[in-house]
């Protein structure tokens, strides 16, 4: 990604990490979205797509983890800032056990 | 026929089944190459468009539970990263089921190596999405069990045990597999016995099994003797089962028309996903040890406040009494507990926790910070004077300050404590300051009756009927109900539908016992007998 247009940080606090439930949702989300989404584990990368759910679930994040957004394209911002608020409101899950 | 073998496994669904066997693993036919790379990619794509539409069908059938994990199923299917590199391999001359197969094995290899056991149980979600795709390459159609069956192999997929027939019984058992894979959070919701981590096992000339999975067992070609002993076994499992469907959903309620509060113990939150709230009154006893045996040492606060919200979120606005670490006695934790010649009357329980309260305060933050999320009760074992209540309740006052100064949502929680040590029982009254009573029968018995409960020579001892104990059991109920203190029994004693009226006779009014016999104990009350 040469121009980046947005990137933003956050902490994941979901009990069990970036489990099955929570990736389906935040890769759904993503694909919502116009634009060229990537998310690290380290901020140097490697960055793997957002929308893809076989990368997400291959990062094994656990709890705890941060995660780096960042996006390029028409809706770049607002994609930025939904992902970012799915994952701060902890998936909007309440006791999931998936 | 074959001689008698028995094998032992892991519990991952408890229950007892019979029946004959089935082996699960894929039966290998044979996919014919076209030869032509086109052809086979266009053969790929089209199995895995209908592996999509399989799952997608399955979905509309499932609970929400099972739903989530087909979700996430077909999610996996829909994402091209998937079948890129079984594509690339098509390509190169690869034959589209071996490309799919090597590409999904590799995937299978890295959820297998991950560190966290959850990532390791979804290689089986893998597996399950790799065999759906090679069946339809194969032109198989998926292949029936014959209801009631034992169903052995290596894994079992969610997906297939979504199109199993369970109305007649049957059970799964596994070579490898593990208790937190999504089939066995399937089996436990629909109550299918299952056992794990088996071993591999040669079942060649066995036709048909037992499997008694609350002890994990699995018995290949049972003799005449085993199977009659089973059969009784199966005849009670089913009465309490048909007990089960006619007074689980009631309210527990004596012939001469007294309420009773009829609760569940909990071992771990996973327990709860095989209840539904509304077959009982809260949680009178959720145990908290299960946090501190897993291979990461000692819980955070963190992972203890998810696991106390997941409980207190299914409960609602019924009560969850937690009970602090019950560590020591029969029940070690390495770098806890400490080896003693008689850990019964040794440093256990509130002895322990208060001796280590940097462990005691992480446990108390995560049950403070949980309290406003639902109806909480603390409660603390192994009291012997009050003096151990104040000092467990300034700690508890302290970690709410703590949390309140870092802005965190937190509450103290009533605090009650467990009546399982005999100095308690005689002189309730001195023990004012608790919340409210829960009579831990098995301990207040051992302790009473000097039998200990780990040595079956004194067994016929050290029981719950013994008159001494009863009247114990009475004084507390009595002066607990002079000090307008609740009293509720947690102990097996309330779970023997022969000491029950005994129970009820005395005055207790809240007990609370294992989820398996919640519909037994209430069809009990109900009938003002024992059965």
């Amino acid at each position: 990604m040469s121009e980046i247009a947005y990137d933003a940080t956050v902490l994941i606090e979901h009990g069990i990490g970036l489990h099955a439930r929570p990736s389906v949702k935040l890769t759904k989300l993503a694909k919502k979205f116009d634009a060229q989404i990537e998310l690290a584990i380290e901020q140097d990368g490697p960055w793997i797509d957002a929308k893809s759910i076989v990368k997400v679930m291959a990062m094994k994040a656990p709890k705890g983890t941060l995660l780096h957004f960042r996006a390029k394209g028409r809706q770049a911002q607002i994609a930025i800032d939904t992902l970012v608020e799915l994952v701060e409101n902890n998936f909007y899950e309440r006791g999931g056990k998936v | 026929m074959a001689t008698m073998r028995g094998l032992k496994g892991v519990t991952a669904s408890t229950g007892l089944a019979a029946g004959p066997l089935a082996l699960i693993d894929v039966s290998r036919t044979v996919y014919i190459e076209t030869g032509d790379q086109h052809s086979e990619v266009d053969n790929l794509s089209a199995a895995i468009s209908a592996a999509c539409l399989q799952i997608t069908g399955l979905i509309d059938k499932a609970d929400e539970e099972a739903a989530e994990i087909l979700e996430f199923q077909v999610a996996m299917l829909e994402d091209e990263a998937l079948s890129e590199p079984a594509l690339v391999a098509i390509g190169e001359g690869v034959s589209a089921f071996a490309a799919w197969k090597s590409a999904l094995d590799a995937q299978v290899r890295e959820y297998q190596t991950a560190d966290d056991a959850y990532f390791q149980a979804r290689a089986a979600d893998i597996l399950d999405i790799r065999d759906r795709v090679l069946g339809i390459l194969n032109g198989e159609g998926r292949r029936s069990f014959r209801p009631g069956s034992i169903l052995v192999g290596s894994e079992f997929t969610p997906s297939r045990f979504l199109e199993t027939d369970w109305s007649e019984g049957g059970a799964i058992v596994l070579a490898k597999g593990s208790p937190s894979s999504h089939v066995a959070m399937l089996a436990r919701a629909r109550g299918v016995p299952m056992i794990t981590g088996l071993g591999n096992v040669d079942f060649t000339d066995h036709e048909t099994a037992l499997v008694d999975a609350n002890k994990g067992e699995l018995v290949l070609s049972p003799n005449e003797a085993m199977r009659s002993r089973f059969q009784s076994q199966l005849e009670q499992q089913e009465r309490e089962r048909l007990y089960a469907a006619e007074y689980l959903t009631r309210q527990a309620e004596t012939p001469d028309g007294r309420t009773i509060s009829v609760m569940v113990n909990v071992a771990s939150p996973e327990d709860i996903e095989a209840i539904d709230i509304e077959t009982c009154d809260g949680v009178g006893l959720m145990r908290s040890e299960f946090l501190f045996h897993g291979p990461g040492g000692l819980p955070d606060e963190e992972a203890q406040y998810q696991a106390y919200t997941k409980v207190l979120d299914w409960a609602g606005d019924k009560p969850v009494t937690i009970r602090t670490l019950d560590a020591g006695g029969d029940k070690p934790i390495d770098g806890l507990t400490v080896a003693e010649d008689n850990p019964f009357l040794g440093y256990r329980g509130i002895r322990l926790s208060l001796g280590n309260q940097d462990v005691f305060k992480v446990q108390l933050r995560a049950l403070a910070r949980a309290a406003p999320r639902g109806n909480l009760k603390v409660m603390l074992p192994m009291v012997t004077t009050p003096a151990e209540i104040e000092r467990a309740k300034a700690l508890l006052n302290e970690c709410v300050e703590e949390l309140e100064r870092k802005g965190l949502p937190a509450q103290v929680p009533p605090l009650g404590i467990m009546v399982e040590v005999p100095a308690v029982a005689i002189c309730p009254k001195r023990f004012a300051a608790a919340a409210f009573f829960s009579i831990g029968s098995n301990d207040l018995t051992q302790y009473v009756t000097a039998s200990s409960r780990d040595s079956s020579l004194v067994a016929d001892l050290g029981v719950a009927s013994d008159p001494a104990v009863l009247s114990l059991i009475g004084n507390v109920v009595e002066q607990g109900g002079a000090l307008g203190i609740d009293v509720s029994l947690c102990g097996d004693a309330g779970s023997d539908a022969n000491l029950l009226p005994v129970l009820l006779d005395a005055g207790v009014e809240t007990i609370s016992v294992a989820p398996a016999a919640l519909g037994r104990i209430k069809a009990a009350i109900c009938q003002g007998t024992g059965n």
